[in-house]
């Protein structure tokens, strides 16, 4: 047996610390590192990329928004391209996660959908740190047999039939959720309040607290990914969630077989737009090969790709002829202009802001 | 050539006490690589300030070192305190459930042949091969309201009530229920194993000599058996109780958001919120308020066990 000595020992530990920094060396020789929602690419998008560029992509995927923050405020995550909720943009600015991007490197920029660009202008101005990828609205889906058994002539465009106790008493039964993300649902409650939307004023953020005081106890969940299986299951009848994760619902609903009649409702006093961008952080291993996949990401055929089998509207405009009629076509999904003037796109929040709303949230949810 | 020499000494010193102080020293390293660094960094991070930074906190500025913010913050706000209470009361509730469905269970266990126990044993250690998961997304299955383990519970519920107070459905998902449900059905086999291991060492003679003195069964087990597996009780109790009161995965899933508990809250501030000095000082005041009886339990217990050893020592 080879002689243990204080030097051999040290060495064997040198050695196994520095393990994690010995990574780049060969990462640099053809992987990207991508970290992005689950199911939100298109079937076949990695491998054609790898295909087409022979760099290899370590992908990773996260379920919630929360999660990726948190990881990325954290720091020294190892990733090269980031998928960044838009509205979120400008604290991830701020605390310089990501890099500015190099226009020149990114060829298929011209592609990219002006209006979509210019809501997202919005959280990061002159469009410096994201390339917008999907967009949509916030909404209600609603199980239409389920709702019209209850209340025979419910309007489902207006908030009114969740936030009119008389309504929501009926509906308790079936299933009301409510999306646990303050940034969504309370800023369409000051909308539907007759406030403004994009309120500075914190106590603002009260009424929407009193507000769904008197329908806090007809709510059955706050959640953001279990309708998914819930509504297949008729367990809910009425769901706000996020456009596109309507039209997941009906295709598990239709793979297991279950016959629904699903609808998704933009409010008519109004919904906060979301779009979600890629970004490449700051201390990215491998920055060349995040602006070949950011640029492979904007080519028409590939983004056309990733809407057919995500069903999310995504922001490039030449790949529309490549996208499915039936997607194309369907209101939820590519809103039609009675929809799209109903979005609008929030202003970031201040500090205080972004406190005052979450304690009203925590106050709401707790009720 | 002084490696030999070297080597020589080194292994004598192995040989003579060196690996008795390994022994000892390993599980100490591992505490403290494990779990006082992590806890230092996150009692450390509860006097941070909360900062739009990366990562989000920071320390000085107004508040140069030490931010008492957050505690303040914990004992002010009744969404805190009423997230304790509710962990407790249901980490109760469920440990008091699992001991009284697996304290038979365990009994039982000893009784039987020894392949028939180790049958049963197997059992009871078979759900840990589906993952923790799995097993509470079968659960929100049941307890949907259009499930037939439901409809079943509905329709012998509706048979017992008059046809007035008749439901559709009774609501078990999102109710504080299903949280104790989910708990005592997932923690029932750490109570059940320390339970049995308790139990299987004890003398069948004493039980034996009872009933020759004329005790009845239940009398042998309340004078006999229940004080000897005192320490099995305590055991089982405390792997129950204490993962159960910071449970996330469980109320998260089938809980209810007007009743928080505690592992819900830390994770809204540190992730929703972004709120880490908040976090860690609900992480911080939930250590102390499940390790700080636990010590007192200890020490006592020590004391204890050293008056019996005195006395016994005396009666011989």
């Amino acid at each position: 047996m080879k002689n243990v000595t204080r030097r051999t020992t040290l060495t064997a530990i040198g050695a196994a610390l520095a393990m994690p920094y010995v990574r780049p060396s060969w990462a640099q020789s053809g992987t990207v590192n991508v970290y992005n929602w689950a199911d939100y690419i298109g079937e076949t998008t990695l491998q054609d990329f790898e295909a087409a560029t022979g760099i290899g992509v370590v992908y990773d995927t996260y379920s919630s928004a929360e999660e990726m923050q948190a990881k990325m405020l954290a720091g020294s995550s190892g990733y090269d391209v980031v998928d960044h909720a838009g509205i979120d943009m400008p604290r991830a600015i701020a605390a310089g996660i990501y890099e500015k991007l190099d226009k020149a490197l990114l060829p298929n920029w011209v592609n990219l959908d002006p209006e979509i660009l210019r809501i997202l202008a919005g959280w990061d101005e002159g469009n410096q740190y994201g390339m917008p990828y999907m967009w949509g609205s916030v909404g209600f889906t609603y199980n239409v047999d389920m709702v019209k058994e209850r209340i025979p002539d419910a309007d489902m465009s207006s908030m009114d039939l969740i936030f009119k106790p008389e309504n929501a008493v009926l509906l308790a039964d079936c299933g009301i959720s409510i999306l646990d993300s303050p940034t969504d649902i309370m800023l369409m409650v000051l909308k539907y309040l007759g406030l403004d939307g994009d309120t500075t004023n914190v106590a603002d953020y009260d009424k929407v607290v009193e507000a769904f005081k008197p329908i806090r106890e007809y709510i059955r969940t706050f959640d953001n990914t279990n309708y998914l299986n819930a509504i297949p299951n008729g367990e809910l009848c009425a769901i706000n969630n996020w456009s596109g994760d309507y039209a997941t619902a009906a295709g598990r609903a239709a793979e297991a077989g279950v016959e629904i009649n699903l609808a998704y409702f933009v409010p008519k006093t109004g919904a906060p737009a979301w779009v979600d961008c890629m970004a490449i952080p700051s201390d990215a291993p491998n920055r060349d090969n995040a602006y070949k996949f950011m640029n492979f990401m904007m080519d028409p055929e590939v983004a056309a790709g990733c809407t057919n089998y995500t069903y999310y509207a995504n922001a490039n405009i030449p790949s529309r002829e490549f996208v499915l009629p039936e997607v194309l076509n369907d209101p939820a999904v590519y809103p039609d202009a009675e929809t799209i003037a109903r979005m609008w796109a929030p202003k970031p929040f201040s500090e205080e802001q972004d406190r005052a709303i979450t304690r009203a949230w925590q106050t709401i949810k707790s009720g | 050539m002084n490696e030999p020499h070297h080597d020589s000494r080194f292994q004598r010193w192995f040989n003579r006490r060196g690996w008795i102080k390994i022994t000892i020293a390993t599980p100490y390293v591992w505490l403290i690589l494990f779990f006082l660094l992590p806890f230092a960094i996150v009692l450390a991070m509860s006097f941070a300030t909360r900062t739009p930074t990366a990562p989000p906190f920071s320390f000085g500025g107004d508040y140069p070192l030490l931010n008492t913010r957050t505690y303040h913050r914990l004992v002010e706000d009744s969404l805190y305190i009423r997230a304790y209470l509710t962990s407790i009361f249901n980490a109760v509730i469920a440990t008091l459930m699992c001991l009284l469905i697996g304290y038979p269970m365990a009994l039982g266990l000893t009784r039987v042949s020894k392949s028939w126990r180790n049958i049963l044993l197997m059992l009871v250690i078979l759900p840990f091969w589906t993952s923790f998961l799995l097993r509470v997304y079968a659960w929100m299955g049941l307890m949907g309201t259009n499930s037939w383990f439901n409809k079943l519970i509905t329709s012998g519920y509706n048979y017992l009530v008059p046809a007035e107070d008749a439901l559709r459905y009774i609501p078990m998902m999102n109710t504080n229920f299903a949280v104790v449900l989910v708990t005592v059905y997932s923690y029932l086999p750490f109570m059940i194993l320390p339970l049995f291991a308790n139990l299987e060492k004890l003398d069948f003679t004493l039980n034996e000599a009872a009933m020759d003195l004329g005790s009845r069964p239940s009398r042998v087990f309340l004078d006999v058996t229940l004080p000897q597996s005192v320490p099995g009780i305590i055991a089982g109790s405390m792997l129950v109780f204490i993962p159960a009161s910071g449970e996330l995965i469980i109320p998260s899933l089938v809980g209810s958001s007007s009743r928080p508990m505690i592992g819900r809250v830390i994770s809204d501030e540190f992730a929703s919120a972004r709120d880490w000095p908040m976090a860690s000082a609900v992480a911080v005041a939930l250590l102390l308020l499940l390790v700080v009886p636990l010590m007192v339990y200890t020490y006592f217990d020590g004391k204890a066990h050293e008056k019996i050893k005195s006395s016994g020592g005396a009666d011989a």
